[in-house]
């Protein structure tokens, strides 16, 4: 059996070929959904691909979250199907109040494209199982609003709960608090993260294979269970 | 203008007063082409028509004054079995086998990314990429080709950041990866700075679309954003001038972009043309409805008949030789059967991009555009699309350009003990042209879609085609306007040199040219030998090298005053990589690889970046072109990467060995111990052209030597890849940190 893991394309999304292909060599079954279908198609997972939704004129995410294929996701979430949010796919499940807090512009106010070290600090989750903890790996930022931001007690009470799964090793690249990089629901099935493990597959074209644990996590799981 | 107190200015009008005087000039026409277009007609223009003829007989549309010149880029081209479309097209298109097709083009948005750097940089780079689209390909990814005046001016602290912005924001938006450019700074570019995009996109032989319009009764639909007083600079003169301008108020003239709205386009258009639904297509450009609707009914030998009050408008008020001139963004036009309209529209609309079915092919070869039933144009397409004035503008050679020839830099001071070549190496290193460029390309996507190979800043961008078998192509960009300054046609060969060269050390085979021709203003005969002269060394080059020009695009007028740019024509090598797993990157990674110099190198220091850092000086002759030791080259470099030979590869150009020893280092994380075989300033400095730094694989040096042997090209062996420092033997080392820092906080510095 394989696992069949979705991938939502919103119009403006850009990176769900990328994350189909992840998918797809991390051993699943890569199953397109459409913005404006409803009805999961009998999917184990969801990958929320990166890219600017509805062009991310209004804040980024905030049309996205509203998109008919939502009222199934939502749901489905919160009974504990695994979705993983990258970068957009990020902002969208904050805008729908999957993953707690928010995300701004950089702290730079540009644009970022780079490579850099990410810490993982939850391999509780059913998108980290591969990795060991505290586990570095290399994957790609690139955003231009990727700051994540919550409330101080909140925060607070996300570290209480080891709900920070994915931190920067060097010193937050976009003004991010604590230097958090990705972040879960209380559950645990639900993942958001700003930097791109589906662009770290393959060092033919990404600075390594570090990212694809994110999907061999899920896919593994997903046929033991 | 158009719906005055008495209605439009129909043909029927026009007709009958054919004495009222029409604001021609402030159109931008001539009186001679004014009368030519009445002598054509029979009568004098209607207000639409008249807009008609201004935009596509302007510079910009019609080639007026370069197209005969031209020419020779096709009367000389060397013979090709790889190109499937040629110039003429809205881009070339180049076989590159299994099945595949590769299309690529540059184009300038020089004058509107200074009057608004953001918004003009960003609609340069959606115009490119629907070029690309309209030629049934999936663009796939983009360069920037960026010049500007001095680093350190106020107003490059205006443009620059913006143009970056601008194509940041519409390049990330859009989902293309930006894979390489350039990026240089001369006075001369001041008030006149040069942004010029390439699109690459790939396609499958079948997919090959064409601008054509035929089929009597086919339907024709406008698909994309809606139209809007976007870029209607003329179209407010007409206005204004002939009825005291009323309806339209004076417009900013530089479009907005909606890389959003262009992002539905393209997945539309792809998705139109898989459903086998589109007979012709032609993306809205520079002169918009004019241009598509001209060019179309041209290319497919037919008429056609538009009514322009179907044309979904986004300011309501606009009149129709408005709607006619408008350069609203991000809107295509194609041609339907009528029993696929309904399907066409059913796409569309699953995309959520606005199409509306404004009119129909006719055999009657004629363009009649009606506004609420009244005509208002009746002309035949060919007089608007091809039918403009062609000049033979006067060219002759500059004044002074004996005496620039003869201001050799032999005369300068030069660096000689170590201590000064280290610091000539540093001083060169951190000048902006050749400082770290991170500043701006970390600015852009080079990730997404997941087959970016290679990018900046490496010597050309690299992309996986087809993911099974390795296909892949490489692309590189390259000008120098000092070099052309000084002699214009060795300088475009000296470009085309540089990018062809820079796709080779990928390991790639250079197979198609694309150009982008920047000068002053063409009624200046001394820009006029310029350009020329650049255009006889480009087509010559393209000949020599076997890389036939497959599109491209001219900026005139590129001055301020009377001080026109340096000649800048930009040039676009198109490769392809068999596999892009064999390919080959700048970076000095592997410890104990020989580092070997292909190549002969001659004291050259005209035009030189040591000449302009160190001296500020600009004169004497620029390196000497070897066309024949470029092809050597290139053939050498893909047999060793093949053979898997090469663990590194850098194109030695811009300040010479010094630089291009220090980038590679940089990029490897590797220092490297060498030892130069003559004069180390001339070995350091000098940019002979032809020339390659390459390390060689551990244990392949014997078979590399044999192959540069076989190959007839001269190969230096220098020293070995290792260590911290980059390491002249007997002269002089630099730690790499201190590279770093010399290279890398520059532009961080200037902007910020």
């Amino acid at each position: 059996m394989t696992a069949r893991v979705g991938i939502v394309t919103f119009p403006g999304s850009l990176d769900d070929r990328d994350a189909a292909r992840a998918v797809t060599r991390a051993g699943g079954e890569a199953v397109p959904l459409w913005h404006a279908d409803r009805g999961l198609r009998g999917v184990d997972a969801v990958v929320l691909p990166g890219g600017f939704s509805y062009g991310d004129y209004l804040r980024c995410g905030a049309i996205a979250r509203f998109a008919p294929v939502m009222a199934d996701l939502v749901p489905a979430a919160r009974a504990g199907l695994p979705v993983l949010g990258i970068c957009n796919g990020f902002q969208i499940l904050c805008e729908a109040h999957l993953l707690p807090g928010a995300l701004v512009r950089n702290s730079g106010l540009r644009f970022i494209d780079r490579c850099l070290r990410i810490r993982v600090e939850d391999t509780g989750t059913p998108w980290t199982r591969d990795y060991a903890p505290g586990q570095e790996i290399t994957l790609v930022l690139k955003s231009g609003e990727g700051a994540y931001l919550a409330g101080e007690a909140a925060l607070a009470a996300m570290e209480d709960q080891g709900q920070v799964v994915v931190r920067y090793c060097d010193g937050s690249p976009n003004g991010s608090a604590r230097d958090i990089a990705g972040v879960r629901n209380a559950a645990g099935n639900v993942v958001g993260l700003m930097p791109h493990p589906e662009h770290a597959i393959d060092p033919l074209t990404g600075p390594g294979s570090d990212g694809l644990g994110f999907f061999t996590s899920a896919v593994r799981q997903l046929v033991a269970g | 203008m158009s719906a005055g107190p008495d209605g439009p200015d129909t043909v029927a009008r026009a007709a009958a007063t054919g004495d009222r005087p029409q604001p021609y000039a402030e159109l931008g026409l001539t009186s001679d082409e004014y009368q030519r277009i009445r002598q054509m007609l029979g009568r004098r223009p209607s207000d639409c028509e008249l807009a008609i003829y201004s935009v596509m007989w302007s510079e910009h549309c019609s080639y007026k004054s370069s197209r005969r010149h031209l020419r020779q880029f096709a009367d000389k081209a060397p013979p090709s079995d790889t190109l499937l479309a040629g110039i003429g097209q809205n881009a070339g298109v180049v076989d590159i086998g299994q099945g595949y097709a590769v299309t690529f083009k540059i184009e300038s948005h020089n004058h509107p990314s200074y009057v608004e750097p953001f918004q003009g940089a960003a609609t340069g780079v959606g115009g490119i990429v629907r070029d690309i689209l309209a030629m049934g390909a999936r663009p796939v990814a983009v360069m920037d080709a960026l010049r500007f005046g001095p680093a350190d001016a106020p107003d490059t602290a205006r443009v620059l950041p913006g143009v970056v912005g601008g194509i940041s924001f519409y390049g990330n938006c859009l989902g293309l990866p930006n894979i390489g450019g350039e990026l240089a700074f001369d006075p001369c570019y001041a008030g006149n700075p040069l942004v010029n995009a390439l699109c690459v996109g790939v396609m499958r032989h079948e997919d090959l679309q064409l601008a054509a319009a035929s089929g009597e009764g086919n339907k024709v639909i406008l698909f994309g954003a809606r139209t809007g007083p976007d870029g209607i600079g003329g179209a407010s003169v007409l206005a204004s001038a002939s009825f005291g301008g009323g309806e339209s108020a004076k417009r900013p003239s530089v479009q907005v972009g909606d890389p959003f709205m262009e992002k539905l386009l393209v997945e539309c258009c792809l998705e139109l043309g898989a459903a086998g639904l589109v007979k012709g297509i032609q993306d809205l450009g520079a002169a918009g409805i004019s241009c598509a609707t001209a060019e179309l009914a041209e290319g497919g030998g037919s008429g056609m008949a538009i009514r322009l009050d179907a044309v979904p408008l986004r300011d309501p008020s606009l009149g129709p030789a408005e709607i006619l001139m408008s350069e609203s963004q991000e809107r295509m036009m194609a041609i339907a059967a009528p029993g696929d309209v309904e399907r066409f529209l059913a796409i569309c609309a699953r995309w959520e991009v606005p199409a509306t079915v404004i009119g129909e092919v006719t055999g009657a070869g004629r363009l009649e555009l009606t506004w609420h039933g009244e005509l208002v144009v009746d002309i035949a397409p060919e007089t608007a699309a091809h039918g403009g004035p062609v000049y033979d503008r006067r060219a002759a050679r500059p004044a002074g350009q004996d005496a620039l020839a003869a201001d050799d830099p032999a005369a300068l001071p030069r660096p000689s003990s170590g201590g000064e070549l280290r610091a000539a190496l540093l001083s060169l290193l951190g000048s902006p042209g050749l400082a770290d460029k991170t500043w701006v390309t970390q600015q852009y996507d080079r990730h997404v879609r997941g087959d970016t190979v290679l990018a900046m800043p490496e010597d050309a961008g690299v992309l996986r085609v087809d993911e099974l078998t390795g296909l892949g192509v490489a692309l590189a960009t390259d000008g120098n306007g000092q070099y052309c300054l000084l002699d214009p046609y060795a300088g475009a060969q000296l470009a085309l040199a540089e990018a062809y060269r820079n796709v080779a050390a990928t390991g790639a085979r250079p197979v198609a040219v694309t150009n982008c021709l920047n000068f002053g203003s063409p009624e200046d005969p001394a820009v006029m030998w310029q350009f020329t002269e650049s255009v006889r060394g480009l087509a010559d080059g393209c000949a020599a090298l076997g890389t036939p020009v497959t599109g491209g695009n001219v900026s005139f007028y590129n001055q301020t005053g009377q001080a026109a740019i340096h000649p800048t024509p930009v040039v676009g090598v198109l490769g392809v990589l068999d596999d892009v797993r064999r390919r080959v990157a700048m970076g000095f990674g592997q410890p104990g690889a020989q580092v070997v110099l292909l190549g002969a190198t001659r004291a050259e220091f005209g035009g030189s970046a040591w000449a302009q850092v160190a001296h500020g000086h600009l004169g004497g002759r620029p390196p000497a072109v070897v066309l024949d030791a470029e092809r050597a080259a290139a053939s050498l470099l893909a047999a060793a990467a093949r053979a898997g030979l090469l663990a590194a590869a850098h194109d030695v150009s811009d300040g010479g060995l010094a630089i291009a020893l220090a980038e590679s280092c940089l990029a490897g994380g590797h220092g490297c111990r060498v030892r130069l075989p003559g004069d180390e300033f001339t070995f350091l400095f000098s940019e002979s052209a032809a020339r390659v730094v390459v390390a060689v694989v551990p244990g392949s040096e014997e078979q590399f030597s044999g192959l540069c042997a076989a190959h007839g090209v001269p190969a230096a062996v220098l020293g070995t890849v290792g260590g911290t420092s980059l390491e002249v033997t007997g002269s002089f080392a630099i730690p790499l940190d201190e590279l770093a820092a010399a290279h890398r906080g520059v532009l961080p510095a200037l902007f910020g």
